[in-house]
């Protein structure tokens, strides 16, 4: 799908970007290390959600609900960058947090042609990541070892793996999203929740 | 001598003078990253990324026919590379902003800052020197006393011209994020930095402490949702100032309210229009430059597409809104790959606040008239830089059919872009940074 694939490629770019800046002379930029995260989140929850619409339309059990355009004022933004689960500007939703109940509405072609990269309200993202940031349960969470393939990065993406808390002697906040990752490929939450890392490693 | 200020087309602008190397092959250290003139005029200081300050002064001159030059006046090493040993980080030397003092004696004093430390210059002449010593011949060496049979007092005679910069305070440790802006307050005795995340108030005589007045920083790092891009103090009120964040607003505070001020008096901020979001919306609202005019009623902001006016006593939207290159519009994205769009463009004010002034890409930048609501986009080349040579105006096709002499948004060069313009607090005289070039442009004087 096209969007989704530039939704991909923007977040590659995004990622290459936060690795590349901590090599930067002065250390990392924290106003840049911010927007890039920004772009990486509203990327990502692009992509999410049009991962979700397509592997829904093959399930074949679509829930269609209409998102007024109000509710994507800020919060793609600004809840992206606070923990996860915050869904307070959004409708709450009445069935269990595992079934998906926001669909985007599939114009996302005719979009991708004028070239515009909307965001939209991802409540889906927001329970499908709530259950890969659940507590850890393996006891190595502290190891730096890589898992599996889940958590390996794909080819387009630099080699190394951020260690950017570290570098700036800031206590590292452990999550490990993303090494209990479910779904195959789906690196992006991975490497996003290192973005939150660049923003609270500072 | 007051300057007309006015009209941006009733001016016309020419070809001073250009600073700089004419090398294609730039070095990094020789990259201006600030540009400021003193409260007269007379003194123009740059900053350039390799830590160094250089000021020109503008030589009096009695020739009606053309405005004085700018000849170089003192050259320092204002700040070296660092190491912060703590957090193995380099602190780069890379003057940030200078500010002027305004002058209260002989000697000039200016603010620099990187990004991390600032410090206090003071930049005097000597042009006497003491001579006839007893004990020490003229090129210093001692005299055997024993051989000095009579007493003389030194006196003052004339010397060549020197121009000494000497550090007088070092403001350090007092950020933990970077610095982005340093104001001087009207009441000449105390300055504000601001990083990131906060905004301290120093006294100028006072180096090992400071108070902090802005904290934005929130108790979990992973909340944080905007940092503070520039602080301004207000040109009279000496209680107040602004600063603006990633977000796209500006607070105005008081400091007669609160010892900290990270409630604000005044939040000035542009719903923002929603035909226009992208995935780049907030990059592009993020305010990267905030000044005052001079009579202290407006404020003016740059973000990425865009000049704003502010009239200090509306906070729910600007009051004029001038796009410097809305043809980039569609473009953010490669603007984004190529890092462009994270350029932080600076704006300032003509004497009088008629026309405002900011920079673009390809080596322009933009006059906006505010009374005559005429813009005009000029270019700062080597091309156009034959004495008082007028500047012709430009124009970018933001669509397929381009017009002689238009130029289209494809062929702009991004590599070339002017970040930083100054205007001569009273006459028609600018200077405009291009990497590593400043060029002086005037208005034409009949």
């Amino acid at each position: 799908m096209d969007v989704s694939a530039e939704a991909k490629r923007i977040m590659a770019v995004s990622i290459s970007k936060l690795y590349a800046s901590r090599a930067q002379r002065g250390g990392m930029r924290l106003h840049r290390s911010l927007l890039l995260s920004v772009v990486m989140r509203s990327a990502r929850d692009l992509y999410h959600s049009a991962c979700l619409a397509k592997e829904r339309e093959e399930l074949g059990t679509a829930h269609l609900v209409p998102v007024t355009p109000e509710e994507d004022a800020m919060d793609t933004t600004a809840s992206g960058e606070q923990v996860e689960v915050e869904v307070s500007q959004v409708e709450p939703e009445p069935e269990s947090p595992l079934t998906p109940t926001i669909q985007e509405p599939m114009s996302f072609d005719s979009e991708a042609t004028q070239g515009a990269c909307k965001t939209r309200t991802f409540i889906a993202k927001e329970t499908v990541e709530d259950k890969e940031n659940r507590s850890p349960v393996s006891p190595d969470r502290h190891s730096r070892k890589r898992r599996g393939k889940a958590s390996v990065a794909p080819d387009f993406l630099p080699s190394k793996r951020a260690r950017l808390s570290l570098e700036l002697g800031e206590e590292r906040v452990l999550r490990t999203g993303g090494r209990t990752c479910c779904r195959a490929g789906d690196v992006f939450t991975t490497l996003s929740l290192n973005s939150n890392r660049a923003i609270a490693a500072f | 001598m007051a300057g007309a200020g006015g009209g941006s087309n009733d001016v016309q602008w020419c070809f001073s003078q250009v600073k700089g190397a004419i090398d294609d092959d730039v070095a990094e250290a020789d990259i201006i990253s600030t540009v400021e003139f003193n409260h007269s005029g007379e003194l123009l200081a740059t900053g350039d990324k390799g830590g160094r300050v250089v000021i020109f002064q503008q030589e009096i001159e009695n020739k009606p026919q053309c405005r004085s030059e700018y000849n170089v006046y003192s050259t320092f090493q204002s700040h070296e590379p660092e190491f912060d040993y703590l957090k193995s980080l380099e602190i780069e030397e890379k003057i940030n902003k200078i500010r002027w003092l305004p002058q209260k004696n002989a000697a000039q004093f200016l603010l620099s800052t990187n990004d991390k430390t600032i410090k206090l210059w003071k930049i005097s002449e000597r042009d006497k020197r003491p001579e006839g010593y007893n004990l020490k011949e003229e090129d210093g060496r001692y005299i055997d006393p024993n051989t000095v049979t009579a007493l003389r007092v030194p006196v003052f005679r004339p010397m060549d011209l020197m121009v000494e910069a000497s550090p007088r305070r070092v403001f350090a440790n007092a950020h933990t994020y970077h610095i982005n802006s340093i104001s001087i307050n009207s009441d000449h005795e105390t300055y504000l930095s601001a990083d990131d995340l906060r905004i301290n108030l120093w006294h100028q005589e006072i180096t090992d402490r400071s108070f902090n007045i802005v904290d934005i920083k929130p108790a979990n790092m992973e909340e944080l949702t905007e940092v503070i891009t520039a602080a301004e103090f207000h040109p009279h009120q000496c209680n107040t100032f602004v600063y603006s964040s990633s977000k796209g607003t500006i607070r105005l505070c008081d400091m007669r309210a609160s010892a900290l001020c990270d409630t604000h008096s005044k939040l000035f901020e542009e719903p923002e229009d929603p035909s226009n979001r992208s995935f780049f919306s907030e990059i592009i609202s993020s305010i990267s430059d905030v000044k005052f005019s001079h009579n202290g009623r407006y404020m003016m902001t740059r973000d990425y597409l865009s000049v704003k006016i502010w009239d200090l006593n509306m906070e729910s939207r600007p009051v004029e809104t001038y796009q410097v290159h809305e043809y980039l519009r569609n473009k953010l994205c490669s603007l984004y790959e190529n890092d462009c769009i994270f350029d932080k463009f600076e704006c300032c004010w003509n004497g009088n606040d008629s026309v405002v002034m900011t920079g673009s890409y390809n080596n322009f930048f933009r006059m906006f008239d505010r009374g005559q609501r005429r813009d005009v986009t000029l270019e700062a080349s080597r091309e156009g830089s034959k004495p008082q040579q007028v500047l012709k105006p430009r124009k970018v096709c933001a669509d397929g059919k381009r017009k002689k002499d238009e130029i289209s948004v494809d062929s702009l060069d991004f590599n070339k872009k002017i970040l930083h313009t100054a205007w001569h607090p009273q006459d028609n005289v600018i200077a405009v940074a291009t990497t590593n070039n400043l060029y002086i442009f005037q208005d034409k004087v009949n």
